[in-house]
């Protein structure tokens, strides 16, 4: 029996046992880790369990295991949003000044966290990432096994460069047919939630697979792994091919492994979904398995749209949202928020002309940050308030007050339903 | 260890936001989120949470936990008083996160099918047991691996690794 693309990169990874033994679905294992991530409001809680490991009479030495492999970013709640905000990154950025860390993002060098670590090249395929993030699991469109886990995880991660890990089991699903216009990998992530269920996966690794997400651009599949955590997913894995090559090409300056599942591995459930007639879908309040084409949903007038984040929060985000905004305006009384991923998305989009062409048809376009994915900052909504956002979740309360609501959808329909003030098919405009 | 408590309900799939709503998270430790916790759904969970001697357990369905890795949602339900969660399944995140910093949790659908609000429940974490004291009826669950159990003894992930290494 052969084995999974997880069970592979963490038999490379495993630290107990026979060195370069195989593990399979329900071992235990300890794993060394390639990078280890937290953000302004995971990181506060890691450091102080960091501090409190080193009680002077233990192993460990108080400096993180290797400074070149922890990274920190401000991106919640920054630019600050308020003085306990800015506390807690100012303490932040006393540790990394501390540890001699490189890799800290904030201010000018700061962007959405699952956005900047690939596009500065951090994360390589066949790494074994763990951050504190639940979105960690992004790094699997470049075939690593990435996973989020709590502060304490990562605040002893960062002193020893292991964790302990339950090999999962894996769900394959294999896409086919050809995608329909405006039909994205927002649109193929929700569908295969709304069919699998918000905890469909809890537990196991998904591999994505198929003649359709081959065809799929790097940006598409960064929000279809990204989004594997809403299934329960603890990871969410692509194999590598070219276009994952060309795109680690010049970002990437360390040697790595590109792994591939075995034809016969074992998986838990083997998933075909024949997307040739998907329209574009929506995730209706307060569930993202709550999934119907954006044509179904009946009359749905909105407040606001928000495209960004760390699941649609691209270049190829905002080019398709400005394809649907060029020469148009958004509707009155709707607020139209456009966030960037990082500072090299926003300087791309606006030599691109995007930028330009988003604020003349009436968006705010702001600096990252993940904002108001979680209600934080930048676009937070009022009781009885309705938002479509290329966002990740619509639980209730998530983006605002309790009583506010949130539609999922790509950056096609949240574009186009900014124009019309009501959630639409981006042919409607 | 044992544990004795009364029942709070909820049902599946209670996410991290309606936990610890991430407005609070400019703040991170337990008894400044416990203030909080579970504020959008029930305004009077926090509130109780000093006005009884005895701890509460939660009993909750499917998934619980989904979400935010956030461990500011253990850390509120630790801090508001919360002595056990028993669950149908957890979100994985949520699971390490309760087992890192020393809260307890269990997986047990006989148990959370069989409780009602306001029961009173007796645990033994060590047995495995849950006794509804109040409807008489005494629930086995799984035991937790032994590694799992050793971070547990250890009083979480960080006692433990100081001892490790």
């Amino acid at each position: 029996m052969g084995y999974t693309l997880a069970e592979k990169i963490i038999a490379a990874h495993r630290v107990d046992g026979a060195p370069g033994g195989d593990v399979s679905a329900g071992d235990h294992v300890q794993a060394r880790v390639d990078v280890v991530l937290a953000n302004d409001i995971t990181a506060p809680i890691a450091i102080r369990e960091f501090e409190k490991l080193d009680d002077g009479n233990g192993p460990l030495s108080g400096r993180v295991f290797d400074p070149e492999r922890v990274v920190l970013v401000a991106d919640h709640f920054t630019p600050n949003k308020d003085i306990k905000s800015a506390e807690q990154c100012r303490f932040v950025r006393q540790f990394a000044e501390e540890q001699g860390l490189p890799h800290h993002y904030d201010g000018g060098r700061a962007g959405i966290e699952h956005v900047l670590l690939p596009e500065q090249g951090l994360v390589a395929p066949g790494d074994l990432v763990v951050g504190a993030d639940s979105h960690t699991c992004t790094y699997g469109a470049l075939g690593a096994f990435a996973t989020g886990m709590g502060s304490t995880d990562i605040g002893v991660a960062m002193a020893t460069g292991q964790v302990w890990l339950r090999v999962p089991e894996t769900m394959r699903i294999v896409y086919r047919g050809e995608l329909r216009p405006w039909v994205g990998g927002k649109d193929l992530i929700l569908e295969t939630i709304g069919r699998i269920g918000v905890s469909g996966a809890l537990y196991q690794a998904i591999e994505f697979a198929g003649p359709a997400v081959k065809g799929l651009s790097m940006a598409a599949r960064f929000t279809m792994a990204n989004m594997a955590i809403e299934a329960g997913g603890k990871a969410g894995l692509f194999d590598v091919d070219d276009k994952t090559r060309e795109y680690v090409g010049g970002r990437v300056e360390r040697a790595y492994t590109a792994y591939r599942a075995d034809e016969d591995a074992d998986y838990a459930r083997v998933l075909e979904m024949d997307v040739s007639q998907l329209e574009p879908v929506v995730a209706e309040p307060h569930l993202p398995e709550n999934v119907r084409p954006v044509g179904a949903i009946g009359e749905v007038e909105i407040d606001q749209a928000v495209i960004g984040s760390c699941t649609n929060g691209r270049l190829e985000d905002l080019r398709t949202a400005a394809q649907v905004l060029r020469g148009q305006q958004v509707a009155p009384g709707v607020r139209c928020i456009v966030i960037p991923g990082t500072q090299k998305v926003y300087l791309d989009a606006l030599r691109e002309g995007l930028v330009e062409a988003l604020i003349e048809a009436g968006a705010v376009v702001s600096t990252p940050t993940c904002g108001p994915c979680l209600g934080g900052h930048m676009g937070v909504l009022a009781a009885g308030e309705r938002a479509v956002s290329t966002t990740n979740r619509n639980f209730r309360g998530r983006m605002g007050d309790p009583a506010s609501e949130v539609y999922l959808s790509g950056p096609a329909v949240a574009a186009a339903s900014a124009v019309a003030g009501r959630i639409i098919h981006p042919d409607g405009i | 260890m044992t544990i004795e408590g009364r029942v709070w309900t909820c049902g599946d799939h209670v996410d991290t936001d309606a936990i610890i709503p991430a407005r609070y998270l400019n703040v991170s430790t337990a008894e400044a989120l416990a203030v909080h916790c579970f504020e959008d759904v029930d305004a009077a969970f926090a509130r109780e949470a000093g006005a009884t001697e005895e701890p509460r357990i939660i009993v909750a369905g499917h998934n619980f936990g989904c979400g935010s890795s956030r461990e500011h949602a253990p850390l509120a339900i630790k801090g508001a008083g919360v002595a056990c969660v028993i669950a149908k399944s957890f979100a994985r995140i949520f699971y390490r996160n309760a087992i890192n910093i020393g809260l307890p949790i269990l997986t047990c659908t006989e148990a959370v099918e069989g409780s009602e609000a306001g029961d009173r429940l007796r645990i033994d974490l060590r047995a495995g047991t849950i006794t509804n004291l109040t409807q008489g009826e005494t629930y086995e669950t799984s035991p937790f691996p032994s590694f799992i159990m050793d971070i547990i003894d250890a009083g979480g992930l960080v006692a433990y690794t100081s001892q490790h290494g």
